[in-house]
């Protein structure tokens, strides 16, 4: 009876990891599904196609601008996580390792503002796009992201500077070491994993945004992958082409995917890091 | 975007050195002007990315700004703010973005808690699982919008298919048509997509429960239900409050799922994607500052709770 009964218990929780599973993956597989059919198969609903074929992977690249918007998020991606850290390393020493008066506030309004609604300041950046003559341009998002990647990348580093160990910075301080030397010098090289983490979590964030790249581009050149999957249409308004549409979503998310399986770790803490510890 | 934000715990504990003597304050005088001049680059990008545009949005909230007039903006007090007040599509996008947020929120925290459990007891594959578990959280919100515009497709779609298999339905419905039902597919998405977050916070938060806990709580006799509600959940409440604090500040701006999942009628829209058309599509930008500076003061409020929510759950847990 006993027995039954723990075999019961585990058959439910295998069963409970399961349908997990297949809750979190199914609709993943639905689009990889979906983008190696064509023509009609489409239409059917079945759990793997009869004929896999790339030719949704070639038609996204040849019917649509797409790799140039794949470009265009790896540009504006990039730039915007190298500006982020680059900035937020002095900062994130400044708040972390000196106390100074008016250290606090300034804290809470970096906090703040990393959580402002990205709509709240949508039309007063419009305005400062199009006077710095940027409207349509990748520099204009580059600009905006740093809205949410700059305070993100500043809490996040000021958290990993205050865990180091306080005697390095004694002995640096002994040697005559000016902060800049301390800073460059002493810490930076420590906080290698801590960059790779919040330099990836930045790169996620400005890879999927969607509000700003609408707005401050108007040119399918100029588009990156988030506004372009998401306007992506075909010769009719009611004739929606699904098959590319999936093979492009498909394409955006494995480099994803695969990164955060390869730094599964580190994004936990660094996640954890960011909304809990503080 | 999901990309958390910090509490400001680090804010309180820092060691204070004792009263330098003097040769030491010329040192620390100098360490002061080295952190102003470390932070002035930061600051001066915030400015310009952050307060310069929201001061902007604010005073174009009482002027008559509109894309399609070269003229400069006139002010005209709290006009924009009384027709938005007197606007039903406003009403509906606020009762809309509330709906979603209470139901999104809750169904994430139940759904990320029972994950979370199963998680946190070891068994074979649970790496695997947990880094499968991740992968909704690390496709962009556009692109999941569109995989599961997909699977609700009124004709193709393989969930119409699924349902209409197992005899929950007679007929195919047209999820993102009918405002009520699109409400549903876009909690759908937004819960499939958020529910990591919310795992990895309280998988996180449940990792740190010593275990001699739940060995007293098994010698005491108690079922796993009622150490769960007597033990873990009063344990683990000031992270996981912080956490969906944290969730209804994201939902309340929510703007990409409603833009691509829905018709964008204006039975269904969010608060953000009433401003956004109210600005762009509309070309009232003062309109669209009003609508925008209301859900900024909505969220402000929310700020504060989770500062205060979040100081008073780091301070439980030192």
């Amino acid at each position: 009876m006993r027995k039954a009964l723990r075999w019961l218990g585990r058959a439910t929780f295998g069963l409970l990891v399961v349908v997990i599973t297949l809750y979190t993956l199914f609709p993943f597989y639905w689009a990889v599904v979906s983008s190696l059919k064509q023509g009609s198969a489409l239409f059917e609903v079945e759990a793997w196609p009869r004929n896999p074929a790339w030719q949704n992977y070639v038609l996204v690249f040849t019917e649509q601008p797409f790799g140039r918007n794949l470009f265009n998020s790896v540009v504006v991606a990039s730039t915007v996580v190298l500006i982020s850290l680059f900035l937020a390393v002095t900062a994130a020493f400044a708040l972390g390792r000196i106390r100074f008066f008016g250290r606090t506030p300034l804290m809470l309004m970096i906090l703040a503002v990393s959580m402002f609604p990205q709509i709240a300041v949508l039309s007063g950046m419009f305005e400062l796009v199009r006077w710095l003559g940027l409207y349509n341009t990748l520099p204009a998002l580059t600009l905006s992201y740093l809205l949410f990647t700059l305070p993100f990348t500043v809490w996040v580093l000021t958290t990993f500077m205050r865990e180091l160990p306080k005697e390095l910075e004694e002995a640096a301080v002994m040697d005559g070491a000016s902060p800049w030397v301390i800073c460059m010098h002493v810490f930076l090289p420590l906080l290698k994993p801590a960059l790779v983490t919040t330099g990836l979590l930045a790169f996620i964030a400005a890879w999927n945004e969607f509000l700003f790249a609408l707005t401050f581009t108007l040119s399918q050149e100029a588009r990156t992958v988030p506004v372009a999957i998401a306007l992506m249409s075909g010769a009719s308004q009611y004739e929606l082409p699904w098959g590319l549409i999936m093979a492009a979503s498909v394409i955006v998310t494995v480099p994803l995917i695969v990164l955060v399986l390869i730094f599964q770790r580190r994004i936990v803490s660094g996640l954890t890091a960011g909304a809990v510890k503080g | 975007m999901s990309v958390p934000s910090g509490v400001p715990a680090a804010t309180t504990a820092t060691a204070t050195p004792a009263p330098p003597p003097a040769s030491v304050s010329q040192l620390s005088r100098q360490r002061v002007r080295a952190a102003w001049l470390f932070l002035l680059p930061t600051l001066v990008v915030l400015g310009m990315v952050a307060g310069w545009p929201l001061l902007r949005t604010f005073w174009f909230a009482f002027t008559n700004a509109n894309l399609s007039n070269p003229e400069p903006p006139q002010f005209v007090g709290l006009e924009n703010f009384a027709t938005v007040w007197d606007d039903p599509d406003w009403w509906q996008s606020v009762r809309n973005t509330f709906f979603f947020t209470g139901i999104s929120v809750t169904l994430e925290t139940v759904l990320g808690m029972m994950i979370a459990l199963t998680l946190n007891t070891r068994f074979r594959g649970r790496g695997v699982l947990r880094a499968a578990v991740l992968v909704p959280w690390a496709i962009p919100t556009v692109v999941s919008a569109r995989m599961w515009g997909w699977m609700f497709h009124d004709v193709y779609g393989v969930i119409n298919a699924m349902f209409l298999h197992l005899g929950f339905i007679d007929a195919p419905i047209a999820w993102t048509a009918d405002p009520r039902l699109s409400m549903a597919a876009v909690i759908a998405v937004d819960v499939w997509k958020t529910t990591p977050f919310m795992t990895l916070l309280l998988l996180a938060a449940l990792q740190m429960l010593p275990d001699e806990l739940y060995e007293a709580a098994k010698l005491d006799g108690a079922g796993p239900i009622r150490v769960f509600f007597k033990v873990t959940l009063p344990l683990i409440r000031g992270p996981m409050l912080v956490a969906i604090i944290f969730r209804v500040l994201d939902a309340m701006r929510v703007f990409d799922l409603f833009y691509v999942l829905t018709t964008n009628s204006s039975e269904s829209m969010s608060m953000a994607v009433y401003a956004r058309q109210q600005m762009f599509e509309f070309q009232e930008l003062g309109l669209g500052a009003a609508a925008a500076s209301m859900l900024f003061a909505v969220i402000a409020m929310f700020t504060a709770v989770y500062l205060v929510l979040g100081r008073s759950a780091v301070e439980e847990a030192a």
